[in-house]
């Protein structure tokens, strides 16, 4: 079915020589009318779209600073040109971040800069031309906002911005992705991405109960919509019915079981994504956001704890407070929003889990970073917690974990190639390309250490690898939840 | 007053104006521009005064840089700094009596002169012996480093190969400061240094060189990280919440 090459996976990594418009046929669904209006963006594209998006060029660039300094920052030293998985996995020299940031830097040079204005060859600025929106549509969907050029630059210039940008300027001429416009649909109409009602739901939740009772005899509880409950969850809504997602999910509940806390999950929030973002579009990140406040209002709980997923952890850690807080109203005593590795860790810590690791005993266990933890939030009290935690949780549950090379984990870590709104179907020969430094990664340790599975911590990660690992001759369910783990290995002493 | 004379002062009177000016207006843009959301890369320091040494990290020892490219970082690293001790070296030109430290580092200021232009060179052989640098850089990027090139190559033959009268050089850039202007060394090698460094600085504020006060404005670096703490609202954002 594929009609590309997957990549060799090399001994060692290989900085790819250029090879000009290599993909620049890849170009996701256009959004249609009907995902474009619900988000508040015209069908198609306007008249005078280059007006448009030049005057939505000049109001972003005062709405954000990071969009104005980082236009006007870079010295093109190259820094970034060999870290960006897409740039390792394609060789185009566009997914090389300072080329992808230039797309759009060049245009504002060219109507907003006085070099660009008077000498645009100098300085190589272009005019806006449907062939330059066309490169846009391309490229800034060949970026998942994982932030790794970030790391590496020396002003810390983030594509992510840059891309966040050129996606609401797109959007805002007409142009959106059908793929993130209709999934933030979804969640406006029915309250998730996967758009599963609260029939739906419930339902799902009543058969993971009975086949946890059926596994362990004990009575794990997965509630939904209860008023009263301590705790709201919200998870992304591929933990309902996704392999491994569901497993993870499962860890949850047993967890919570443990601890002897109510909790409860939300149909209203019951989406822990935040698509808003991907696009840009503060907007509608905040809409997507007042969800998970409304749900704690209205369900009247004391905490929020937010399940396995990198970038809606992103939005939770680094933007919740801002797009929907402040949270007074809920028990400060607790950080808000907790993530559930921070709950899950502290119970390990205070002794207050039994775990039997042996229970994971036919693995041998790596940890795939998921980019947006890793470079956009944190997790427990200090810097970097956001790498201890998950590996002391694996550590806690499992005999057997290795790390994968130290320039592929932590804040250095890969994206798994499907994030930021490129986990779609029609992105496919992108996706594989762009998991290839990670898949070197990985194959490294399979190698070394005999390692037979990587453990995650996102939705998208995880369903990217269940779909791109067999491109690279490893199986599919060599992909599992990190709450995966914790579940296998709960010894449940609470018999209610 | 020789025609040289004129030309330079009012040359720099411009050139200075526009550096000051045009630097100004960039710093108060990028200072009113709000940063509506937390985005600092993380691990991040979770406390301001922690940002501080996170910053002067960045500033002082080019850390991302370091951690990036050590070719790039080498050069850059020789440049920037050659280039800091020659400009702390000219202090010399602007004061009377000298400060006790300018005296002291003359030597070394020399010398630092060689370090930017080494590093210069390195940065540009790069842009056309690594594909990929070769690919993003534009002429400007290629025209910058031959100005500052020619400004430290013509700073240094003046140094060791053809001397200028340095004493008249001084007077006229301490009278230039009063508005009592005085005559300039008419030597060719000298006035083609002193045009090369004024149109750096008229270029300044309309070039990539802001990335000197960019850097400090970068939300990616310069933010605590502390979103779950402190609410973190922009004025426009919260408009919204009306």
């Amino acid at each position: 079915m594929a009609d590309f090459d997957t990549p060799e996976l090399k001994e060692y990594p290989v900085i790819p020589t250029i090879q000009e418009g290599v993909m620049a046929h890849s170009k996701p669904f256009i959004a249609k009318e009907q995902f474009q209006e619900p988000l508040g963006f015209p069908g198609e594209l306007v008249d005078n779209w280059e007006q448009v998006a030049l005057d939505k060029m000049q109001e972003l660039t005062g709405k954000y600073r990071s969009f104005q300094v980082y236009l006007d920052s870079c010295v093109k030293c190259g820094a970034c040109t060999d870290k960006c998985h897409y740039y390792l996995g394609t060789s185009d020299p566009k997914n090389m971040p300072v080329a992808r940031q230039d797309l759009l830097r060049k245009v504002y040079r060219r109507y907003f800069t006085f070099a660009g204005k008077h000498f645009p060859k100098l300085v190589g600025a272009v005019d806006l031309t449907k062939d330059v929106l066309d490169d846009w549509y391309s490229y800034f969907h060949q970026c998942s906002q994982c932030r790794r050029c970030s790391v590496y630059c020396p002003y810390g210039i983030d594509t992510a911005e840059i891309s966040m940008a050129a996606r609401e300027i797109m959007d805002t001429v007409g142009v959106g992705q059908k793929y993130c416009n209709e999934i933030i649909g979804k969640v406006y109409k029915i309250g998730n991405n996967l758009g599963l009602p609260q029939p739906a739901l419930l339902d799902t939740l009543e058969g993971l109960e009975e086949e946890v009772e059926e596994d362990t005899e004990v009575k794990v509880r997965f509630p939904l919509d209860e008023k009263g409950a301590d705790i709201l969850v919200v998870t992304p809504s591929a933990d309902f019915f996704a392999e491994p997602h569901v497993d993870g999910l499962i860890g949850y509940a047993k967890v919570f079981h443990e601890a002897g806390v109510s909790w409860t999950l939300s149909s209203h929030a019951s989406e822990a994504a935040n698509f808003g973002m991907f696009i840009g579009s503060y907007e509608n990140m905040r809409q997507v956001s007042l969800r998970i406040r409304e749900a704690a209002l209205d369900l009247g709980v004391k905490r929020i704890i937010m399940g396995e997923c990198g970038h809606a952890w992103r939005v939770a850690y680094s933007f919740l407070n801002t797009l929907a807080g402040p949270f007074d109203f809920l028990d400060p005593k607790y950080p808000v929003p907790m993530h559930i590795l921070e709950f899950t860790h502290d119970l390990i810590q205070r002794g207050a889990l039994k775990l039997d690791k042996s229970a994971n005993d036919d693995m041998r266990l790596t940890f795939h970073d998921s980019c947006n933890v890793a470079r956009a939030s944190r997790m427990g009290p200090k810097p970097g917690g956001q790498f201890t935690i998950p590996r002391e949780v694996i550590k806690a549950s499992c005999n057997h974990f290795f790390d994968m090379p130290q320039d592929t984990i932590h804040d250095a870590t890969y994206c798994c190639g499907g994030g930021g709104g490129l986990l779609t179907d029609d992105l496919m020969e992108l996706r594989v390309k762009g998991a290839l430094p990670r898949m070197e990664a990985l194959k490294h340790v399979v190698e070394e250490h005999g390692v037979t599975h990587m453990a995650a911590i996102c939705a998208i990660c995880k369903s990217q690898f269940s779909k791109v690992l067999p491109y690279y001759g490893f199986t599919m369910d060599s992909i599992v939840s990190v709450h995966q783990l914790v579940s296998n290995a709960i010894v449940l002493t609470n018999k209610e | 007053m020789s025609f040289w004379t004129v030309v330079y002062a009012l040359l720099f009177y411009t050139a200075t104006a526009l550096l000051v000016g045009g630097l100004a207006y960039k710093i108060r843009q990028y200072a009113k521009t709000p940063a509506p959301l937390k985005i600092p890369t993380t691990p991040a320091p979770v406390t301001r005064s922690g940002v501080v040494l996170r910053m002067g990290r960045e500033v002082v020892f080019f850390e991302s840089l370091f951690r990036s490219n050590k070719w790039i970082w080498i050069f850059g690293y020789l440049f920037h700094f050659g280039m800091f001790l020659a400009l702390a070296r000219h202090i010399r030109y602007f004061q009377n009596p000298v400060w006790t430290w300018v005296d002291l580092i003359q030597p070394f200021g020399m010398y630092a002169g060689f370090a930017m232009a080494a590093g210069l060179l390195g940065l540009w052989a790069r842009r056309f012996l690594v594909d990929r640098v070769r690919y993003i850089s534009a002429l400007s990027d290629h025209l910058m480093l031959a100005l500052l090139v020619a400004i430290a190559a013509t700073g240094l033959s003046m140094d060791f190969i053809a001397h200028t009268d340095i004493v008249q050089l001084k007077s006229f850039f301490l009278g230039l400061m009063v508005f009592n202007w005085q005559p300039i060394p008419e030597d060719p090698l000298l006035l083609l240094h002193l045009g090369l460094v004024a149109i750096l600085m008229i270029i300044f504020p309309i070039s990539k060189l802001l990335h000197a006060p960019g850097v400090f404005f970068s939300p990616t670096r310069n933010q605590v990280d502390n979103p779950r703490e402190q609410r973190h609202l922009a004025p426009w954002a919260a408009e919204l919440e009306k």
